[in-house]
């Protein structure tokens, strides 16, 4: 056949005209390519990110009075509560690692695809199960209980749809369980001739230490929600202290996953700055081994630290001592990369492209959300500050200042290998700097609150902290619009984006090799590595300038 | 490919130990050896389960990512029981409640607070 | 031994899959991600082992008594004793480790008819265990030691003692779920080695089975002395 032999025009890539409809959907949705499933998990993500931005909505809409008048607290609770849970288990814990890590570790270590091509299809499917369910629970009345499940709340006392959103949340662990392991695997076994753990780009260290959470740390999750599920629907006592049970017992089991968990979050978005920062300053990545090995220290030490969530609870006072300590240690890796990062920039040329921007303000927002961490692993302060704004801000400063920040920046930098088209470049800019602004108009002000002691998770406030809820509920109009617009001009760019060539912004890495988008082997020969990662120089060529109405 | 065929007078050895750790624990479950009958019965288990490991599953034989895989795991099941049971170890003497007191009153909450 | 060479790729195995170089890879790819797995049972039944853990440092009299409750209840015959049945299921088990250690090695040694016939002994094992299993639910159901609104227990605190029974039934119960898929994962292996599709080249998914069923048997190990012996002795 001579459509064997003749190579696919780019631009048929992802959909090929003459064969049809139903083809074209069997092609996507029976598809082994793990470029594809990433981008079926795009869609699925982004869904669900708008969802709950949706309900982030509601949340800052109530509070721009005093008053609980758009919703009673009952409503309050619910909205709340889904958006934690559609937010961290169905838009941050999936992001980066199942769309753009799906999409780029293959291409990065030079594979023809994941090792397990199937089990990362039925990853994807088992996902949207989950999906299917968390959206169930959310129609049918949604859940109240915050997106930590207490106990004995989630068991006694919660009315609401505790059950299938625990079973969403048992299935959606199986996905990341999944995800994980593929990495894992293809990460030791895939790489190509020459590719040593030492020229891997980063990008593979930091979801190789991510992937070792997903894959240690869920399983405990899925026990946890069993447990919880038992409890609640035979009342046998495992976490009701009348029974003779203890409910710490349940926070200790969901804080060994929840607080690894952060870092499930944030070490895929540590990982798309050190590529974007290296190549838009065309500099080598200073200290590449302190780099790569603290994700692997924060993969590590992120387990040791969960008694810190704990210090106001029955939890005894020398398990308090010494998860202080470690969640301080915690904090060196980090330090570590956020340094290397800014020295890589020293002296570089930079280059202040759409995508570099979400990685400077990633760097900002991501030192402010750090260093408030450190407030609250001191257990004296944390008495003060816990279950306040401050503790909101500062793990939104982490979670949106940085993954999120990270997620939307990697779009950028890799929308044109897997889309094949350049975006609008000033429009990109204007959006980053929509979010940056945005964002802390939004959230600054919620470290103020919770100073003040402005208590989380209240409908109703004094009226002294009026100012500040406004000021927030604001800045999130900001935020939404700063979302909105990259939504309008990536689809735009589909359609009348200039054609991208292989390597837009001059960027080392073997995904920068292949073409826009990438055949569906990835590479017509395997490549062989010879050369370190990010071996930039100031004299490499700029940056691809689209012509056009662009 | 090729694997290390391991001979099927080792397979049998290693049954015949297991039975015997088996008998052992059973047998010395009757013995009253105070707190260290848990670390008795911890240790024979242990010992049947790196039997198991190490032979039935070939582990002596694999790859040392395998060996390191295995480790790991176990290691990280470690850190989750040694600090959940250091907390409860250090606990005040007011913790567990007594099985009989019920949830507290309004007045004794109160006096708590 | 097969060279570990991309240039030349083994294209002459059906086994090979596509976005692998040698089928040495694919094994090794395999192993890894079975192990992985397993890594992953062994945190998830590690979850059930700290709250064990937990409750029994809290409660160390009525874990004792409850213990001793469950392996030899007052008034029942000697074969009806669950630390008997516990012991002869936990031989059981032991000896269908054997048979599928055995197993994987005929696979490696191309021995078709003894691979399937070794499968089939180690099915008809894992059923023998669950059958045992089931007669000893059924037998604390008889004496009210299932959690919830019916159960009775005399000898100590009743609502920490339902937390001991809780956990035995959580662990036992999932463990018995974890046989049941491997019967489904024997029975698969069974009906792919009589239709000859493993060779000493390609028997990966033998080796899998057996790496879950061995696995299995190690978690019994340690449910075995923690629910049934810790309450024999006076």
């Amino acid at each position: 056949m001579s459509s064997i032999s003749t190579p696919r025009p780019q631009d048929n890539f992802y959909h090929d005209e003459k064969y049809g409809f139903r083809p074209w959907l069997k092609s996507w949705l029976l598809t082994t390519d793990h470029k594809r499933i990433g981008i079926l998990y795009m869609f699925a993500i982004n869904f669900f990110f708008a969802i709950g931005g949706l309900l982030a909505t509601g949340i800052r809409a109530e509070l721009v009075t005093p008053a609980a008048d758009m919703v009673n607290s009952e409503v309050y609770n619910r909205i709340f509560t889904s958006h934690g849970i559609i937010m961290i288990f169905f838009f941050l814990i999936p992001s980066i690692p199942a769309t753009l890590g799906n999409f780029l570790i293959p291409l990065m270590i030079g594979a023809k695809d994941l090792a397990f091509p199937k089990l990362n299809l039925l990853s994807w499917y088992i996902f949207m199960l989950a999906g299917f369910f968390a959206l169930y629970t959310l129609f049918t009345g949604g859940i109240d209980t915050g997106w930590t499940f207490y106990t004995p709340y989630s068991t006694t006392y919660a009315n609401t749809g505790v059950i299938p959103m625990g079973i969403a949340i048992f299935i959606a662990g199986f996905s990341s369980i999944l995800t994980g392991l593929n990495f894992i695997v293809t990460i030791h076994k895939m790489r190509a001739p020459g590719m040593t753990w030492f020229r891997m780009p980063l990008f593979v260290w930091s979801h190789y230490a991510t992937s070792l959470i997903q894959v240690l740390g869920t399983p405990v999750l899925a026990m946890t929600v069993i447990l919880l599920a038992l409890e609640r629907i035979f009342r046998i006592g495992i976490f009701d202290p009348q029974l003779g049970g203890d409910p710490v017992l349940f926070q200790h089991l969901f804080w060994f996953y929840s607080h690894p968990a952060v870092y499930i979050m944030l070490l895929p978005g540590m990982a798309i700055i050190s590529e974007l920062i290296t190549c838009f300053s065309r500099k080598r990545i200073f200290g590449y081994k302190f780099v790569a090995f603290s994700s692997l220290a924060i993969a590590i030490f992120g387990f040791l630290v969960w008694g810190h969530h704990m210090f106001t609870s029955s939890q005894s006072v020398f398990a308090g001592m010494v998860f202080s300590l470690i969640s301080f240690v915690v904090a060196v890796p980090s330090a570590i990369k956020v340094f290397n990062w800014t020295a890589t920039m020293y002296k570089g040329r930079i280059y202040y492209e759409a995508p570099m921007l979400y990685a400077l303000g990633f760097l900002g927002l991501f030192i402010i959300g750090g260093l408030t961490g450190l407030f609250l692993a001191a257990t004296a302060m944390d008495v003060h500050l816990h279950d306040t704004y401050f503790v909101v801000a500062h793990f939104h400063y982490i979670m949106v200042g940085g993954t999120l920040m990270a997620y939307i920046g990697g779009l950028h930098f890799w929308w044109p290998k897997i889309t094949g088209r350049m975006y609008s470049e000033i429009w990109g800019r204007i959006s980053a700097l929509v979010v940056f602004a945005g964002f802390n108009l939004a959230f600054f002000p919620q470290f103020i609150l919770g100073q003040l002691g402005m208590p989380r998770r209240y409908s109703s406030y004094p009226e002294e902290f009026q100012i500040y809820h406004v000021l927030s509920s604001a800045g999130s109009s900001i935020l939404a619009i700063g979302y909105a617009l990259p939504v309008v001009y990536l689809l735009l760019s589909l359609k009348f984006g200039p054609k991208a060539p292989s390597n837009p912004w001059g960027a080392t890495g073997l995904e920068w090799t292949t073409t826009s988008p990438p055949p569906t082997h990835n590479f017509d020969k395997t490549p062989v590595v010879t050369e370190e990662a990010y071996s930039y120089n100031p004299q490499d060529p700029g940056i691809f300038r689209a012509q056009g109405k662009w | 490919m090729e694997h290390h065929i391991i001979p099927l007078r080792t397979y049998f050895t290693i049954f015949g130990a297991l039975l015997l750790l088996l008998g052992l624990t059973v047998g010395v479950a009757f013995l009253d050896l105070g707190p260290f009958s848990v670390v008795v019965a911890l240790s024979i288990a242990f010992a049947k389960a790196i039997l198991i490991v190490l032979f039935f599953m070939h582990v002596r034989y694999s790859s040392r990512l395998v060996q390191i895989f295995a480790a790991t795991a176990l290691l990280w099941f470690f850190f989750m029981i040694s600090l959940t049971i250091a907390d409860y170890m250090a606990r005040s003497g007011d913790w567990p409640p007594s099985p009989d007191s019920g949830p507290l009153s309004l007045a004794e909450e109160r006096r708590l607070w | 031994m097969a060279q570990h060479n991309p240039a030349v790729p083994t294209q002459h195995s059906p086994h090979l899959a596509h976005h692998f170089d040698t089928l040495e890879q694919q094994y090794d790819a395999a192993n890894a991600g079975m192990w992985l797995f397993l890594a992953t049972e062994i945190m998830l039944f590690g979850a059930l082992f700290v709250a064990y853990a937990v409750y029994r440092f809290v409660y160390p009299e009525t874990f004792f008594e409850a213990s001793r409750h469950l392996a030899i209840p007052a008034e029942s015959p000697w074969y009806l004793r669950s630390v008997f049945l516990g012991t002869i299921n936990t031989t059981v088990l032991l000896v269908s480790s054997l048979t599928m250690a055995l197993a994987v090695h005929a696979a490696q040694t191309g021995k078709r008819n003894r691979l399937v016939w070794l499968l089939l002994a180690t099915m008809v094992l894992g059923t023998v265990f669950l059958g045992i299993k089931g007669l000893e639910y059924f037998l604390k159901y008889e004496e009210h030691l299932i959690p919830g609104p019916n159960f009775i227990f005399e000898q100590a605190n009743r609502n920490q003692a339902q937390l001991f029974f809780l956990l035995y039934f959580i662990g036992t119960g999932l463990h018995a779920v974890h046989m049941v898929i491997g019967l489904g994962l024997l029975a698969y292996l069974v009906f792919q080695s009589r239709k000859g599709r493993f060779t000493p080249e390609w028997f990966t998914p033998v080796e899998m089975g057996g790496l879950y069923w061995h696995f299995v048997d190690v978690v019994w190990v340690f449910l075995f002395p923690l629910f049934y012996l810790i309450g024999l002795h006076e």
